[in-house]
């Protein structure tokens, strides 16, 4: 058996009521292809480059040169403060490392009885597209964790070969729409948005597409027509997909994210009703 | 008490505008309890009950009914009472107020019935031709009733393990009524309760703090399958119940200790241990010989309890302080729920401690092959500075996982109750699903009895987006900076639990006639 790919990880946590259904054990990956104005975790965003900005910063002294690109950092002393974050000039991070499937797998296997399964997440799961099949095809063959659930956090921008590869170990995907008109697609993320929406035909054709989330900006695509052109357009994909509409907040972005305004609650309970009044009969407002 | 001092008492009680009449009869009866002379114990004994390094309860000088029955209301509704000339009921609204009736004459410590019976099976018998509509109206009826006329909050009923219309309905009330009264145990056999069964558990926990969830094959394990949760979480065999409840403080008998740990288990723990068995004795002899009060009561002539089927609780509380104590004075600073040394220490001394009950001889317990039940117990509201049970010390919890992982130990050893809650993220009211898989994690564990409680003022995740450590340290410093960002919409008004009335009903358990003395 060749081996395993690694995995380029954050951080995961062993117990989630957040990311899909049930209680879920999630890894977040290192890494995203788009660069979102609003990310709440735009530490995940870039890999290491190893310019060694944190090192000196670091008031632990934790983080020295590594023997590869990535920096060792001491965990006995980090205490968790992330200035080495906050320095960081390239949105990542010195305490994101390299993985086995193997580790994860160990890592489940305590809190596996308290699991509905495991949700890759991120930064963007689908640029590791080998790591997650060789870790969600490593469940499936696991007599003790297979009867987990794998759901795949997505930002939608992957190809069709990628969830070709995914889908069979895959049980659902939990994907973002962050604008349907491009150019505010691409205002928004960097990046256009013609996967993402193949991908969302895509999976829904495949019986794949748990959920698809869409994200209230104030201001940036919530006018009233891109409102109702996104829901038309999603009717006429999957009239049946469960929606979770989420209002932005500003807890975790960077500092040119500013300029928007957390929508009401009032408002957000409006852009609900239109969608159910499309008919949606799954849409939960957050 | 000298006559003089008894009249003030009195005269207090009589004339305090804070009392309903039915409490200051109830502390009227107390008072005259307290006048006469405690069981027999030896003068170390009374000592130990005097510094409260054992505890009674308060539960008076001269028990005259079981501190908890359970009576077979199944037989009571297949036979009928004489004493009470009723005959068996043959629809259910008669089940009903048969059931209503009988529950007025069945004593306990607090006056009040402590168990209502397994009500979705013992009711399912009549509901074959009760259509939606009637089972909603009579049941919401009956269910005001019993807040009504029984306001005490150890009043509980159980429902489950197996999945009906009754039990559905009692959590649809739940959730309608926000009623402290009836307390609610739901039995969960993760072989045959349905996950929705479990789910609509969690959310009439997320309405209205009810029900607990308790481990059924566990509870049959230890008790057969004729047992109920009752009160505070105790667990007791149906037809018979517990004569008393004589509890340890863990944290007073480790503060009496000097030397090492060691020898707390060779002297301190077993002296305290025999002293709170003799004082159980005591108690027990009285009420079995002297009141005889399973030879005149008409549940006991009319076999809906059996001598036989009782035993009595030996509880201990207290156990945190006890093991922080104990390794302080060692000076170790490992503390109980967040390092290893110190569970360690715990899991130890609650096996010395089962192991005495085990071995302790104890009359009139049959229930129980001859020796008590241990039960965690969880506090009454005289108590200071000393955890409940076997609890890890509120606001000093981990997290659920590590919490669970440092309590389950616990659980195997208390057939007569131990509980434990948890507290989550208010995102799981938009999640149930998960407290059904945690639930069914907590019993593979070897948890016995447990609820959750939502945290609204918490730093919490909204959706699948990590949140630093530095932030919620920063959170905690600053007071809540993101605070109105970060709450889940709606979780105040939702809470619906803070603010119910609670002050028509009595907790009568948690603040005993006399605790304030």
């Amino acid at each position: 058996m060749s081996a395993r790919q690694l995995g380029h990880l954050n951080n995961y946590l062993s117990f989630s009521l957040v990311d899909g259904p049930g209680n879920r054990f999630v890894l977040f990956l290192q890494g995203c292809n788009f660069n979102c104005v609003v990310c709440h975790n735009p530490y995940t965003i870039s890999l290491c480059d190893g310019c060694e900005v944190c090192i000196p910063a670091c008031p632990e002294n934790a983080l020295s040169v590594g023997s590869n690109i990535q920096l060792d950092v001491n965990l006995t002393t980090c205490t968790d403060c992330d200035i080495c974050v906050d320095v960081c000039p390239s949105d990542s991070t010195p305490l994101s490392r390299y993985v086995t499937v193997e580790e994860m797998l160990d890592a489940m296997r305590p809190t596996a009885a308290f699991l509905s399964g495991v949700t890759v997440s991120g930064g963007e799961a689908t640029q590791q597209p080998q790591f997650v099949f060789d870790l969600f095809s490593a469940i499936k063959a696991d007599p003790e964790l297979n009867r987990l659930t794998t759901f795949i956090d997505s930002n939608g921008a992957a190809s069709q070969e990628v969830w070709e590869l995914l889908a069979p170990v895959t049980d659902g995907v939990m994907l973002d729409l962050k604008a349907l008109d491009p150019q505010t697609h691409l205002e928004m993320t960097g990046s256009p948005n013609t996967e993402v929406l193949s991908s969302i035909r895509y999976l829904s054709q495949i019986d794949k597409l748990y959920e698809v989330r869409l994200l209230v900006v104030p201001g940036a695509n919530d006018s009233p027509d891109a409102l109702a052109e996104t829901a038309e357009w999603l009717h006429s994909v999957d009239p049946k997909v469960p929606l979770k509409i989420i209002g932005f907040r500003k807890h975790g972005t960077r500092p040119e994210a500013d300029v928007f305004e957390e929508p009401t609650t009032s408002h957000m309970a409006g852009i609900g009703t239109r969608f159910e009044d499309t008919g949606f009969k799954d849409v939960l407002v957050i | 008490m000298q006559m003089e001092e008894f009249k003030a008492k009195a005269q207090e009680v009589v004339t305090d505008p804070k009392m309903s009449f039915h409490q200051r009869r109830h502390y009227m009866a107390y008072l005259a309890e307290s006048s006469l002379d405690y069981p027999e114990i030896s003068d170390e004994c009374a000592h130990a009950l005097e510094k409260q390094i054992i505890c009674d309860l308060f539960e008076g000088n001269a028990p005259y009914r079981p501190r908890y029955l359970l009576p077979d209301y199944q037989k009571a509704l297949a036979q009928g009472s004489k004493f009470l000339e009723l005959e068996p009921p043959t629809d259910f609204d008669d089940a009903l107020t048969f059931l209503l009736i009988l529950y007025t004459q069945v004593p306990s410590i607090t006056g009040y019935p402590v168990y209502l019976g397994d009500l979705d099976s013992l009711l399912m018998a009549y509901v074959d031709d009760v259509s939606d509509e009637h089972l909603y109206k009579s049941l919401r009826r009956f269910w005001i009733s019993l807040d009504r006329m029984l306001p005490d909050a150890f009043v509980h009923t159980n429902i489950g393990p197996h999945d009906n219309r009754v039990a559905r309905m009692i959590l649809r009330l739940e959730r309608e009524l926000y009623q402290v009264v009836p307390n609610v145990t739901l039995k969960v056999d993760p072989e045959i309760t349905p996950d929705d069964l479990i789910e609509d558990g969690v959310r009439t926990v997320f309405e209205n703090g009810k029900p607990h969830f308790v481990n059924h094959p566990l509870m049959t394990r230890d008790l057969g399958d004729k047992y109920g949760v009752v009160s505070c979480y105790n667990s007791l065999k149906r037809g018979g119940g517990s004569h008393t409840l004589v509890r340890m403080n863990l944290r007073e008998v480790a503060l009496q200790h000097t030397g090492d740990i060691d020898s707390f288990f060779e002297t301190t723990l077993p002296h305290y241990a025999e002293l709170t068995a003799e004082l159980t004795e005591a108690r027990i002899r009285f009420l079995v010989e002297e009141a005889k009060f399973y030879e005149h009561d008409f549940l006991a002539v009319e076999g809906l309890i059996d001598i036989d089927n009782f035993s009595a609780m030996y509880g201990i509380y207290g156990l945190a302080e006890c093991v922080n104590i104990l390794l302080a004075n060692t000076g170790s600073e490992a503390t109980y729920g967040h390092d290893q040394t110190a569970n360690d220490l715990s899991y130890r001394i609650t096996k010395a401690v089962s192991e005495f009950v085990e071995s302790r001889p104890m009359p009139y317990t049959e229930g129980n092959n001859g020796r008590c039940f241990l039960h965690s117990q969880s506090g009454i509201d005289s108590d200071l500075q000393v955890s409940a049970g076997t609890r890890i010390p509120i606001g000093t919890e981990p997290s659920m996982f590590e919490h669970i992982e440092a309590v389950a130990p616990h659980h195997d050893f208390f057939a007569a109750g131990v509980s434990d809650i948890f507290h989550v993220e208010e995102t799981a009211r938009r999640n149930p699903e998960a407290m059904v898989d945690i639930i069914r994690g907590a019993f593979a564990k070897g948890m016995r009895d447990f609820t959750f409680n939502l945290t609204t003022n918490g730093f919490i995740r909204i959706t699948g987006y990590l949140v630093r450590k530095s932030d919620v340290a920063a959170f905690d410093e600053e007071g809540g900076r993101h605070g109105s960002t970060l709450f889940g919409a709606g979780s105040v008004e939702n809470s619906h639990v803070e603010d119910r009335a609670v002050k028509r009903v009595g907790v009568r358990e948690r603040t005993p006639a006399g605790s304030s003395q």
